[in-house]
């Protein structure tokens, strides 16, 4: 039997080494049905290869992440887009 | 942050049947918020690894790590810890985690707590963190879904706790003094216990993901504001 679920707020952990900002606060738009949520809305299947997040309104796949020796490599075929939380906006000239 | 910590167990108490509370000592871990989960690394001496998340019960104190874990029978770590860690058994710990159901002091404001089983972890924490903040008059309320008596975690130190009204709603088996028949939470539930939803307080729901997308539909059914609705759903083994 496949473990129940999780949901984003488990993914904190395995992308906390890749983004500056906590993931799970970051709003997502499912490329597939549309939904906008924030990553800790959506649902987790955990597996021992990696975690499987899906979209909670209509389960489409959104990010796959698996935690390598390597480097923890990170797909997302069901996002069109990702938004940081507020605060996230870099500002100020490059270099600086 | 992102990084694992060595963790040694330092204390084992038991909380109910088949859950106890875990002390952990880690150096280096620091500034958890109430709600903040981590994940714990086992690793077994042919090497094979299995990482589970847990949410910490008790936050305030670096370089200590209280977790309270419930056995999912059948599951790969939860009995371990539940049945058969003990002081001075290693493991790591990668956290504190997650920035998104998380309660801070200086958030004020009226805090719905809604619980399933051992999901009343995080939200123990939360209501701990509540009465260790001096500055802190937000009024708590708590509903906890439990199946029997003997499964209320922390039940004395949670029914008088200062600030926090909590209500025990039982699903198979009731104490006799009881008047409400067990059953599931329900939306007479909702609308007797919890706050009323012009209050416009902030919501966490914590358990099972069934638990949690029932109780998340009522209280909106409810009235509340989907949007101040906060849950995680856990997964346990």
């Amino acid at each position: 039997m496949d473990p129940a679920p999780l949901d984003g707020n488990s993914l904190a952990g395995p992308l906390a080494g890749l983004f500056a900002t906590d993931v799970t606060l970051v709003t997502g738009r499912c490329a597939h049905c549309g939904d906008v949520s924030v990553l800790a809305a959506c649902v987790v299947y955990r597996h021992p290869m990696g975690a499987v997040a899906r979209c909670r309104a209509c389960t489409a796949v959104l990010l796959v992440v698996v935690e390598h020796p390597a480097g923890t490599r990170v797909g997302m075929p069901g996002l069109a887009w990702w938004q940081g939380p507020a605060g996230s906006t870099r500002t100020g000239a490059v270099g600086d | 942050m992102s990084s694992w910590h060595a963790a040694q167990v330092v204390r084992t108490e038991p909380l109910a049947a088949s859950a106890r509370v875990l002390t952990l000592a880690v150096p280096g871990f620091a500034g958890a918020l109430a709600g903040q989960h981590v994940d714990v690394r086992l690793t077994a001496p042919d090497g094979y690894q299995a990482v589970r998340s847990y949410s910490l019960a008790r936050v305030g104190r670096d370089e200590v790590v209280e977790l309270a874990v419930d056995e999912v029978r059948g599951g790969e770590v939860s009995p371990y810890l539940v049945h058969e860690a003990r002081p001075g058994d290693r493991m790591e710990v990668r956290g504190p985690l997650g920035g998104y159901f998380v309660w801070r002091p200086h958030d004020g404001g009226a805090v719905q707590l809604v619980a399933g089983g051992s999901g009343i972890v995080p939200l123990a924490a939360m209501a701990r963190a509540r009465a260790a903040a001096p500055t802190s008059d937000a009024p708590f309320r708590l509903l906890a879904a439990v199946r029997t008596p003997a499964d209320a975690f922390f039940a004395k130190e949670l029914d008088s706790t200062e600030g926090l009204t909590t209500t025990w709603l039982y699903s198979r088996e009731a104490p006799p003094a009881s008047t409400r028949p067990p059953g599931r939470l329900t939306l007479d539930d909702v609308t007797a216990h919890a706050f009323a939803p012009d209050v416009g307080a902030r919501v966490y729901v914590c358990g099972p993901t069934g638990f949690v997308e029932a109780a998340a539909a009522l209280l909106v059914d409810a009235g509340h504001d989907a949007a101040r609705i906060r849950t995680e759903r856990f997964g346990g083994v």
